[in-house]
């Protein structure tokens, strides 16, 4: 199936063995989309690398930004103001709405729900993104994050926006889980389906809500407390199955913690600087060491891996892409499973292939 | 069912739901803060004289993706200080390549390079239209001040302090050349 399937998620391809209707074998075929992202931030200034993490997973290139910019931090000693901590989690939060929004849409039409529902999903997905574009210059390849802060402030009476789209969110989450939670036909074809047991997915390396909805309790937001996420009350949201409905699941309750840490980031956010003024942009260069950043991403745990040898540029520069480690376990959901229902399952998953090709 | 209904009155009747804009005839007011495309800035009246790079060169080798290609002119001109300066004989911009980061923008010491808003670039030339020259690239000051308000506002202020000082230092410097050759007296060796 794939590389150009509509339901692929991108240029993607499976090599499906079938018995009749039931897959019995299956291989993950990729790198259409490859395009030597690591080795070509191998070559260029650390500065040069940023707008290159926003076409990694294009859905969230504000998150791919805070990823990069943590290591290259810990790399370097840099201190973040609390203004731009606080719109570092406003926009990673954002992100992960509109993230999330899309990829029920996607799951949803992967089901045979034409266009109605990922059209909602994209009205709402184009308020966020309205936002970005005010903030940042653009609405998908943001580059808004920079060592030691952000790129810029916030423009005026760009939080009350925010305040506005972020109340009316839950309406919208409502709207949502009437349409689809309590669906029969819905319930029908992910329950059950695509069952990723705890264990697997633990020794697997997969994370994010694909790892929750198997009934694992590991959010880095909890867990590491990058930023300042520890100041935030949240729960984290767990299935118990760890079928295709309850990532589903997992991934609405999660956008409701979102809007409360959201509506916290909102109102507790101070006046103030958005850089360090230590760091610098021309010439940049941190002292030799290595650094591991990682954060939350709304697919899973994005990390970072650099070495310096003290030069303008990394001397080895690696992602820790959620989408990719989460595709590994595909074999396992789908074997057994009809070849119909290897399209939801791959749906849940949530890729994005230009995270997983780079 | 209910929620389909409603969304698609809504979709006809709600005011915040029509949002086609029928472009090209309607257009969307430009955000502020957006970005398209660099373009380099010029003051006064001549496009060529007044630009404001000076070739050095650190965008060139900042752009992630490598597509500005600058050659140096031999000749060298004043900058908004006075201070002679080089120029660029070739300033090119691929459009084809560049991502549209802004990162050329940030690394100029010379605020002489900025992002424009304009986003109709397609061409029917493949070849010729899309190495934009620095004859295309260069705009005026006030183009930049309309597109960016607030961004201007705080270069040209910025701007006009570097002036203002490098004025009095000037004034400063032929004071004590006045002040020097009036009391300079050619019969006594300096230091006795
Ligand atoms: S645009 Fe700026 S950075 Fe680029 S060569 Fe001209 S002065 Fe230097
Ligand atoms: S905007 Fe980015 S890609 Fe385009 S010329 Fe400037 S630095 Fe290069």
């Amino acid at each position: 199936m794939g590389p150009h399937h509509p339901s692929t998620h991108g240029v993607f391809r499976m090599d499906v063995v079938l018995e009749g209707e039931t897959v019995v074998k299956l291989k993950p075929v990729f790198g259409y989309l490859h395009r030597n992202h690591e080795k070509i931030a191998e070559g260029t200034s650390y500065l040069g690398s940023m707008p290159y993490t926003d076409r990694l997973d294009y859905f969230c290139s504000l998150t791919n930004n805070w990823a990069y910019a943590l290591a290259v931090e810990k790399l370097a000693g840099l201190q973040v103001p609390e203004r731009a901590e606080y719109l570092r989690v406003i926009t990673a939060e954002l992100t992960r709405l509109q993230n999330h929004t899309c990829l029920i849409g996607f799951l949803v039409q992967d089901m045979g729900a034409l266009g109605t529902p990922l059209m909602y999903a994209f009205r709402e997905r184009e308020k966020i993104l309205d936002l970005f574009e005010e903030l940042t210059g653009a609405r998908m390849m943001c580059n808004y994050m920079r060592f030691g802060g952000c790129r810029c402030d916030a423009p005026s009476g760009w939080l009350e926006r925010v305040k506005r789209v972020v109340a009316e969110y839950p309406r919208f989450l409502d709207e949502y889980e009437k349409l689809f939670t309590e669906n029969e036909i819905l319930m029908a074809r992910t329950q059950g389906v695509g069952v990723l047991p705890g264990a697997l997915a633990v020794n697997a390396g997969i994370t994010g809500p694909m790892l929750r909805a198997s009934g694992v309790n590991y959010d880095l937001r909890k867990v590491d407390r990058y930023g300042i996420y520890g100041r935030f009350s949240f729960r984290v949201p767990l299935g118990a199955h760890g079928d295709v409905y309850d990532r589903y699941m997992v991934r609405l309750l999660e956008m409701r913690e979102s809007v409360k840490i959201l509506e916290q980031a909102l109102r507790d956010i101070p006046a103030g600087p958005v850089m360090d003024s230590k760091a610098k942009l021309r010439g940049f260069r941190p002292k030799p060491g290595e650094a591991y950043g990682r954060i939350e991403a709304p697919k899973g745990e994005l990390g970072f891996y650099l070495i310096s040898d003290g030069g303008p540029n990394p001397y080895r520069y690696r992602v820790r892409p959620p989408s990719f480690i989460n595709l590994t376990v595909l074999e396992d959901m789908c074997v057994g499973q009809k070849v119909a229902d290897v399209v939801i399952i791959l749906g849940s998953v949530d890729i994005v292939l230009g995270e997983v090709d780079r | 069912m209910m929620v389909t209904a409603r969304n698609f009155a809504g979709s006809y009747t709600d005011p915040a739901r029509l949002v086609t804009v029928e472009y090209p005839e309607e257009r969307l007011p430009q955000i502020e803060n957006a970005r398209t495309f660099p373009f380099l800035v010029y003051d006064g009246e001549n496009a060529q004289a007044g630009l404001r790079c000076v070739a050095c060169q650190i965008c060139e080798k900042e752009c992630p993706p490598q597509c500005i290609y600058i050659v140096k002119d031999t000749t060298k001109k004043r900058d908004h200080a006075g201070k002679l300066q080089m120029q660029p004989k070739i300033f090119d911009i691929d459009i084809s390549v560049c991502m549209g980061c802004q990162i050329c923008v940030e690394v100029c010491p010379f605020d002489a390079i900025k992002m424009d808003v304009a986003f109709e670039h397609s061409t029917g030339d493949r070849f010729g239209r899309l190495l934009l020259h620095k004859e295309d690239l260069a705009k005026p000051n006030s183009y930049y001040q309309r597109i960016h308000p607030t961004e201007a506002a705080e270069t040209d202020a910025r701007m006009a302090m570097e002036r203002a000082k490098a004025e009095a230092k000037a004034k400063e410097m032929a004071a004590k050349v006045a002040k020097a050759t009036e009391t300079f007296d050619p019969g006594k060796t300096p230091g006795a």
